[in-house]
């Protein structure tokens, strides 16, 4: 009789970070201890602290184990497993709680604040159940909502009840699903497809991913329930085949899902038909954009078509199609089962729900996080996120990724939603939220974006394909100290002209980083024309890294670690010194900062 | 798939399995696991316990889990039952057999097995 479970971390992060090998090694210790029948091991998804990788969470008490290594294993098993003890020193505790204060610790992951904070719809299973096993899945009422809809509900109704839920895509537009799914019902065709958009190319986001990884089944019942829902028996799940865990994972299901007989034909006995497929994307950032998308499931080069038509009327192979996003779907069966009232009880007026955010960039708390709508920037920040390594200062969060914009700190109280951020002139997107600190430099976070739509940009109208490179050399002689300050007029000017007359998404959004860090950081900009100087010191054109000479105690490391030899001793000896002091030649430097790491005295400063 | 019936029945087959994640029991069986229970015999009784409350159906009401050392060695195996609003109830020198009663008699009929908690030995 099983009496305790090992949950283990299988996604991506974990992964990398070696949890297969601490698997193999709890295998062997619950064989030593003859623990074999007590303790099962499960393999799951994400839980959501990548930064805290290899993750292990012990049931029934929940214990989470974090940055576990092979050699931590016997002293997790001979401890926890057989006597009962949770081995400390390996308990992650965010909470200020010490030992002493209670002759328990709280071990337990539901405890913790990174965990509290949240509210797991879409991830509710992600990090719980073996992701490999259907009927760990069905324990948690999956299918039910499939079952539901099928012999208890009509079409209109599944459609309704989307409508009513409240929501909204979070592929990145907010479009509402209940709508898009009414607007593709009516369509009459012998063919119609449903299609889930798992491209995720916006850089820094991994939601969708750790869905797919941790709870594939959850997306396949989705994708049936919207077949149903608009009288389609065909679906298309568009994965990135950079994505290797998660394809393998959903195939896994899919090929359970058939042997179940939960797709395929007459399923639940109402009669319905629904199979899936697989396609793999190359990885191109515009092929995540819907037409781009059905084009290259065709099987034709990934580019967009103007719309209207809209999908729905003319979509895959030319026949009606919903396409949702992987998040969007797993909200679905969720809302099937509990009601659209349940769902709606979530998050803000018009932004209904939760939403999962990958958090990254200055943050000590790495990872994905599911949270109500309207919950604020400085919860995250501060509460779940864990705050900013260091004791630095926040100074923006960018969201939405290379169409997305930025908060500044003066609006860290905005609460998150769709409208809220539209009116501050920044987007949701897709979910990553990258938290930057003092060292970053807007300007420089703008070109990192644009670089990025530069060369995603797919070529086929001009204002991108053109507009942006130009853009880019724009903001590249700004930050090399030769802008003037009408180019900053001429920036906004050109934004603004590639965002009205692109052809898709990616033109229309990709000025957007640029636009918004002017707004809320044009003084910065502003230093790097007239003063010529970074203020954050990143941009390497406007740093000059000097030796102190009265501090410099002529030690030589410096010249000796100078990759470019442009480092000389000067006669110059300080007061209280014997050896001259070193200067550099500015004309050679390439500002790598060897110097200053290597000076064992602080003489050297950036400015 | 043919029918809701059969999901249902593949749902309660693995309802063990997953209820133990959620925890959401409300009454708690907490073994005693350190050297001491361990020697005393204190993992057939947590095995006994996990057995008869799966058997018993009653996963989703009773958690089975383990501590460490209570700190009474001389009483081990020691089983502590929490229960929300109740007080806490400790058996002592437990062993499978007795094991099994207090599911029968205290988990699922909600009378407390007098004559094997520690109140029992002390007085
Ligand atoms: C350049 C570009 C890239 C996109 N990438 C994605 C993506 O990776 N994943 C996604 O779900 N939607 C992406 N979208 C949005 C889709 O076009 C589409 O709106 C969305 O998938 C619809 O699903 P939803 O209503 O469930 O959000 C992208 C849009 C553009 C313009
Ligand atoms: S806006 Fe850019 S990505 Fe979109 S169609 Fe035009 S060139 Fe291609």
């Amino acid at each position: 009789m099983v009496r305790s479970q090992v949950l283990i971390c299988g996604g991506t992060g974990c992964t990398s970070s070696g949890s297969p090998k601490i698997r193999a090694e709890f295998e062997t210790q619950i064989k030593n201890f003859d623990l074999e029948n007590e303790v099962k091991l499960v393999q799951t998804g994400c839980f959501g602290l990548c930064s805290l990788g290899p993750v292990v969470i012990v049931y029934p008490d929940g214990t989470f184990y974090s940055r576990v290594t092979e050699a931590d294993v016997p002293e997790i098993v001979e401890e926890h497993l057989l006597k009962g003890r949770p081995v400390e020193r390996l308990v992650y505790n965010d909470t200020d709680k010490k030992e002493e204060d209670d002759t328990h610790l709280d071990t337990a992951l539901s405890e913790t604040r990174f965990y509290k904070a949240q509210k797991r719809v879409a991830l509710r299973n992600c990090g719980v159940i073996d992701p490999e096993n259907i009927e760990e899945y069905i324990a948690m009422d999956g299918y039910a909502a499939l079952g539901k809809a099928l012999t208890e509900m009509t079409p209109e109704e599944v459609i309704q009840c989307v409508t009513d839920s409240g929501l909204r895509g979070r592929g990145g537009g907010g479009f509402p699903t209940g709508r898009k799914w009414a607007l593709c019902a009516p369509n009459k065709a012998p063919q119609k497809y449903v299609v889930c958009n798992a491209d995720e190319g916006d850089p820094g986001a991994f939601m969708d991913r750790s869905v797919l990884e941790g709870d594939p089944h959850a997306i396949i019942e989705a994708m049936a329930i919207a077949g149903y829902a608009i009288g389609a028996t065909k679906g298309y799940v568009y994965v990135r085949a950079e994505y290797p865990i998660a394809v393998k994972r959903l195939s896994i299901a899919i090929a359970q899902a058939r042997e179940y007989g939960l797709l395929g034909k007459d399923i639940f006995g109402s009669g319905f038909d629904f199979d899936l497929q697989i396609r793999l994307g190359a990885g191109a950032f515009v092929c995540g954009e819907e037409t781009a998308l059905m084009t290259s499931i065709e099987g034709n080069r990934g580019e967009p078509r103007p719309r209207p038509p809209y999908p729905a009327v003319r979509g895959l192979y030319n026949s009606p199609t919903v396409e949702n996003n992987v998040e969007t779907f797993a909200n679905i069966p969720q809302i099937i089962l509990n009601g659209a009232d349940w769902f709606a009880s979530m998050g803000t007026e018009k932004s209904k729900g939760t939403k999962v955010f990958a958090l990254g960039g200055k943050i000590n708390n790495t990872g994905l996080v599911e949270i109500p709508m309207g919950t604020t920037l400085r919860e995250i920040i501060e509460d779940i996120g864990g705050g900013i390594p260091n004791g630095k200062k926040f100074k923006a969060a960018q969201t939405g990724g290379p169409s997305g914009g930025c908060i500044p700190e003066s609006l860290i109280d905005t609460p998150v939603d769709y409208d809220n951020l539209t009116a501050i002139g920044c987007m949701m997107g897709s979910g990553g939220l990258i938290i930057m600190d003092e060292d970053s430099c807007m300007v420089d976070m703008a070109k990192f974006f644009l670089q990025f739509t530069v060369d995603e940009s797919c070529g086929k109208c001009t204002p991108c394909r053109v507009g942006m490179k130009r853009l880019m050399e724009m903001l590249e002689k700004i930050t090399s100290g030769k802008g003037t300050l009408e180019d900053l007029d001429r920036i906004e000017e050109l934004c603004h002209y590639i965002k009205e007359n692109s052809l898709c998404g990616l033109g229309q959004t990709a000025p957007n980083p640029v636009l918004a860090t002017l707004k809320f950081f044009r003084d910065e900009y502003v230093a790097h024309v007239v003063e010529k100087r970074c203020p954050a010191g990143v941009c390497k054109d406007l740093l000059s890294y000097t030796i102190d000479k009265d501090k410099c105690i002529g030690c030589g490391l410096c010249a000796k670690n100078c990759p470019v030899n442009t480092i000389t001793r000067t006669d110059y000896v300080a007061p209280g010194h014997k050896l001259g002091s070193f200067e550099i030649h500015q004309d050679k430097c390439i500002k790598c900062g060897a110097c200053m790491a290597n000076c064992k005295f602080k003489a050297i400063s950036k400015k | 798939m043919k029918s809701l019936a059969e999901l249902q029945k593949i749902k309660a087959r693995m309802q063990d399995r997953v209820v133990l994640r959620e925890g959401s029991g409300d009454i708690r069986v907490v073994v005693g696991m350190a050297t001491c229970g361990i020697a005393a015999g204190a993992r057939p009784v947590l095995n006994e316990f996990v057995k008869d409350v799966s058997e018993e159906g009653l996963s989703d009401k009773v958690t089975v889990s383990q501590t460490g050392c209570i700190g009474i060695c001389q009483y081990e195996p020691v089983v502590e039952i929490f229960q929300a609003d109740k007080e806490k109830v400790t058996y002592v020198k437990m062993t499978a057999e007795k094991a099994k009663e207090v599911v029968e008699q205290h988990l699922k009929g909600g009378k407390v097995v007098e004559q094997y908690t520690i109140g029992a030995y002390q007085s």
